[in-house]
């Protein structure tokens, strides 16, 4: 039997671009190295938040994603997030694997854990929620559907947004999806599927 | 002395990343947390490791980072009167 549940929106985050549903938001022409994409695409999104210069890459994806998708939306506080990735926090526990050889770095060892970027997506936009970071080899669209309607079914939340981060080796993957009552695409493993199929194609 | 200041300013942008800020944006009385730059506790242990990695002054109590990083104009008193390179 079928969820009462949509897919109300997704964001992706890829290739030096930036798509919010099937549509091109923003992309940098040149091959531009990852700081910079992030730093475009901040000034891009008009986000004013001091504390994004601070963040690791992982950190910085997630706040530019969310920010695309609760653009103009009301966000309910207890708006779950059910993220997912196959690195880890690895490109930042390398670096803080160097410094711990010269001077160890507290602003970079904050980092050193993937589900840091739900709290910081949390703080920002003020979720009181539950929250999950799974790590899986791949894309596993039938455990972030599993999970996300199980905390929908037991009203642990309202709504949801679940999906892949992942920054490793200079890439960058992103692929977010906003999970309520409100939309048109049926929410089951398949559509995620398709979804993150869509621009990985 | 305002030499050391601005080096530090210089120093602070950098470490802490506060990438919207140029050293003339940062007066030397300006309180460098809560309202003022708005920097938080893990910025404080960046601080800290600021003065022994570039002043060779190791803090050991945590108090003491309350009362010399009031300002710029506290933090550059405290170097002068303590740095060991």
């Amino acid at each position: 039997m079928s969820n009462p549940y949509k897919i109300s929106n997704f964001v992706r985050i890829r290739d030096q671009r930036i798509f919010h549903g099937e549509k091109k938001l923003f992309s940098c022409e040149e091959a531009t190295h990852l700081k910079r994409f992030l730093k475009e695409s901040y000034k891009f999104l008009n986000i004013s938040y001091p504390k994004f210069h601070k963040m690791d890459a992982l950190c910085k994806l997630g706040i530019l994603a969310a920010e695309v998708l609760f653009k103009n939306m009301e966000i309910p506080t207890d708006t779950a997030l059910v993220f997912s990735n196959s690195a880890s926090s690895l490109e930042t526990d390398k670096k803080h694997k160097i410094l711990m050889e010269a001077t160890v770095s507290p602003a970079v060892f904050v980092y050193t854990l993937p589900n840091i970027v739900l709290g910081e997506i949390s703080i920002k936009h003020k979720l009181q929620s539950e929250n999950a970071f799974f790590i899986s080899d791949k894309f596993n669209a039938g455990l972030l559907a599993d999970y996300s309607e199980i905390l929908l079914d037991t009203s642990k939340a309202d709504a949801v947004v679940c999906g892949w981060i992942e920054w490793k080796n200079a890439e960058y993957d992103v692929f977010l999806c906003l999970i309520s009552k409100e939309g048109e695409v049926s929410f089951s493993e398949e559509n995620l599927e398709e979804l993150y199929r869509f621009e990985n194609e | 002395m305002s030499d050391l200041r601005t080096r530090l300013k210089q120093s602070i942008i950098e470490q802490l990343n506060l990438e919207e800020f140029e050293v003339e944006d940062i007066a030397n009385d300006e309180a460098l947390f809560g309202d003022g730059l708005g920097l938080d506790s893990i910025d404080a242990l960046e601080l800290i490791v600021l003065l022994e990695k570039e002043y060779g002054i190791k803090l050991t109590e945590p108090q003491q980072g309350k009362e010399i990083f009031i300002s710029i104009d506290k933090m550059a008193e405290y170097i002068e009167a303590h740095r060991t390179k």
